[in-house]
């Protein structure tokens, strides 16, 4: 495989079939994240972030469906795996941690049981043998008292006890690439703080890759090596982390960054005008346009393609290139 | 004489875990005391469960304090009858966190922001209508959408809706409670935005309660940090996020992510065991007080 990275996703278009439209919540997105890698993806509420982890997982339920694209994890298409297969993958190789640890876990079975549970279903351990991992896993993920916590239920935790718990689950069969979906969304900033730094940690004892959602920009400056900026299903913007907050490109992830309280209490707030488009009415060009400052005559027409705006950065935005590219042509809608 | 006065706040629950544990209380909210002057913007922060709800809801009485007193220009709230109270909350509104549960759904724009107006019968006809354009556009909405349903607006607009409702009656102080936390990243800064225009023009007080920190630095005056119910720092904005006292704030601020990829990360870990509860706020510097 060489230097190809753990995970290539390309043009992936996820929709969902709503009133005999097929609606893109992922609209052609294409991103890399390679091994010991940690990928920022992040957006507001609705962007697709969460369909594009389960896309990756192929978890996406009805009326949501892949409709087009590549997923390669390891050289190997998901996409066109038997579910058999996925499921195999699933877990084992690749984890997801949620953002509310409470609806991921099963409360009428304690910690212990299903981190072992984990472990047998994917072969790893049984019997006495599970129970001592599940011990170290508690462990690792600085649990304290793991021994006892094995037999206590999901309620008895505390939220960031609990967030423990799952990312102790995700490390259990030592996958090589992370998904956490707002890991710290549901948590408090304290603990939040010791979630980040205990998934940093995690990420360099296993050496995994880890492909970490939020809307939260001060998350992805303190946890990312790359930043994709998703908006409306697209990715406007990729880049190295600092890059991106150094210098933005793309109007959208400028405006964002500048809408952020700063040092001068009582000012105004650099605000973005307007609100984000649903997806059942997406402007014909650029999904951002109604609300950009820089906005001008090509934006209206066909959305942007993405352009290349120096080491490992791209941006869809006709400032930076003319690249352009319709919305995906998607098989099977009606 | 500051427009709120709490003193000794005291609220207590029934600890809701059935029959095994009956008699058990949690003290959401123990031994609180603070001023909220005219014209200023009082932050309340603190971790997921500290009391900050519960406090705001004292002070308006839509919980009942367990004991302590809370004035309001002066007045004893909490030895007022439910007429009298009725007429002061005129004066003292609410903005909940969530603008998607806390509007009636069957309800038109227009008639969620005159209901407070029926409500204290002020106005009638068409002079009750004009005001509610008025109110529409005192929050940048335009008056044309009264007549639509609440899921026909996005988040932004429908917290304008709450505002909008709240101001309706022309009141002193609004308690805003997480008023931005649901809200989209990109349309938090309007809300901001135009809660500090309309403190500016209508000469309001605000409770802002939030735990986004960076948002706290930038609009409120003073600030008072809860933990477990308790007040454990409060002082002017400024001296909490230069000169934090409680290991409590210490751990809050070094926990905020910071906005740049190469700042060095202090983060200090609190050691709950080294916290005593029991230690009385006192002043470490003017204004400036700390239970250490
Ligand atoms: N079951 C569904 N039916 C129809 N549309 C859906 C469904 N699930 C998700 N969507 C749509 O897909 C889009 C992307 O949703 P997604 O959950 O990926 O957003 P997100 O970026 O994770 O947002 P958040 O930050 O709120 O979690 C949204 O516009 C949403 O309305
Ligand atoms: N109606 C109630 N019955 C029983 N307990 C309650 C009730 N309301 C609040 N509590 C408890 O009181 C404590 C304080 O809750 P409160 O909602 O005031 O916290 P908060 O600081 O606003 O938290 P958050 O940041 O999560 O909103 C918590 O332990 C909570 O479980
Ligand atoms: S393509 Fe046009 S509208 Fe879209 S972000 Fe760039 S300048 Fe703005
Ligand atoms: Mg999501
Ligand atoms: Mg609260």
């Amino acid at each position: 495989m060489g230097d190809a990275p753990l995970l290539e996703v390309e043009r992936l278009t996820t929709v969902f079939d709503v009133g005999g439209r097929a609606l893109p919540a992922v609209d052609q997105v294409s991103f890399t994240v390679g091994a010991g890698e940690t990928l920022g993806l992040v957006g507001e509420s609705g962007s697709g972030k969460s369909v594009t982890a389960l896309s990756i997982l192929r978890l996406v339920q009805p009326p949501g469906r892949i409709a087009s694209g590549r997923i390669r994890f390891r050289g190997r298409d998901l996409v066109a795996l038997r579910e058999r297969e996925m499921r195999a993958l699933r877990g084992a190789d690749i984890s997801l941690v949620f953002q509310e640890p409470m609806t991921a876990l099963n409360p009428v079975f304690t910690i212990g049981s299903q981190l072992e549970e984990t472990l047998a279903v994917h072969g790893r351990a049984t019997g006495h043998a599970a129970r001592r991992q599940a011990v170290d896993l508690l462990g690792a993920v600085r649990m304290p008292d793991p021994a006892r916590r094995l037999d206590e239920y999901p309620h008895q935790l505390s939220g960031g006890l609990r967030q423990r718990a799952l990312i102790a689950m995700a490390l259990a069969c030592r996958p090589a690439l992370v998904i956490a979906d707002e890991p710290t969304t549901a948590l408090d900033v304290t603990v939040q703080a010791e979630i980040l730094d205990l998934l940093r940690e995690m990420k360099a004892r296993f050496g995994l890759s880890l492909l970490l959602i939020t809307h939260d920009l001060g998350v992805i400056a303190e946890t990312a090596d790359r930043v994709a900026v998703m908006y409306a299903g697209r990715l406007v913007e990729q880049a190295p982390v600092r890059a991106l907050f150094h210098d933005p490109k793309h109007p959208y992830t400028r405006a964002l960054l500048a809408s952020v309280p700063d040092d001068r209490p009582g000012t105004p707030l650099r605000a973005i005008r307007g609100a984000v488009p649903s997806l059942g009415a997406l402007p014909p060009g650029c999904a951002f346009a109604p609300r950009c400052p820089d906005r001008f005559e090509p934006c209206d027409r066909l959305p942007p393609g993405e352009t290349r705006v120096g080491e490992g950065r791209a941006v869809r935005c006709y400032l930076h290139g003319d690249a352009v590219e319709p919305a995906a042509a998607v098989p099977g809608a009606r | 004489m500051p427009l709120v006065e709490v003193r000794h706040l005291v609220k207590e629950f029934a600890s809701g875990q059935g029959l095994l544990r009956r008699g058990a209380v949690v003290r959401a909210v123990d031994d609180v005391s603070f001023d909220i002057e005219e014209g200023e913007t009082f932050g309340l922060v603190g971790e997921s469960g500290s009391g900050k709800t519960t406090t705001g809801r004292c002070l308006l009485r839509l919980v009942e304090p367990t004991s302590g007193e809370v004035r309001f220009r002066g007045r004893d709230l909490l030895a007022l009858s439910a007429a009298e109270m009725r007429r002061v909350r005129r004066e003292m509104q609410i903005v909940f966190q969530d603008p998607y549960s806390s509007l009636n759904p069957r309800m038109r724009a227009g008639a969620i922001v005159e209901e407070p107006l029926v409500i204290h019968r002020m106005g009638a006809g068409p002079a009750r209508r004009r005001r509610v354009a008025e109110l529409f556009e005192l929050v940048g909405l335009d008056p044309a959408l009264a007549s639509r349903y609440p899921h026909e607006f996005s988040g932004g607009q429908r917290q304008r809706i709450g505002l909008a409702r709240a101001l309706a009656l022309e009141p002193s102080l609004v308690i805003a409670d997480e008023p931005v936390s649901s809200l989209d990243v990109s349309v938090q800064a309007q809300v901001v935005n135009l809660l500090m225009d309309l403190q500016q023009r209508l000469q309001l007080t605000y409770l802002f309660i939030a735990h986004d920190l960076r948002l706290v630095r930038h609009i409120c005056s003073r600030v008072a940090v809860m933990y477990r119910g308790r007040i454990v720092e409060l002082a002017a904005t400024a001296a909490i996020f230069d000169a934090p006292q409680h290991p409590y704030t210490r751990a809050l601020l070094s926990a905020i992510p910071v906005l740049d990829p190469d700042a060095p990360r202090a983060r200090l870990v609190l050691d709950e065991t080294a916290v005593d509860r029991s230690r009385p706020l006192r002043e470490v510097a003017a204004g400036h007080w700390a239970a250490i």
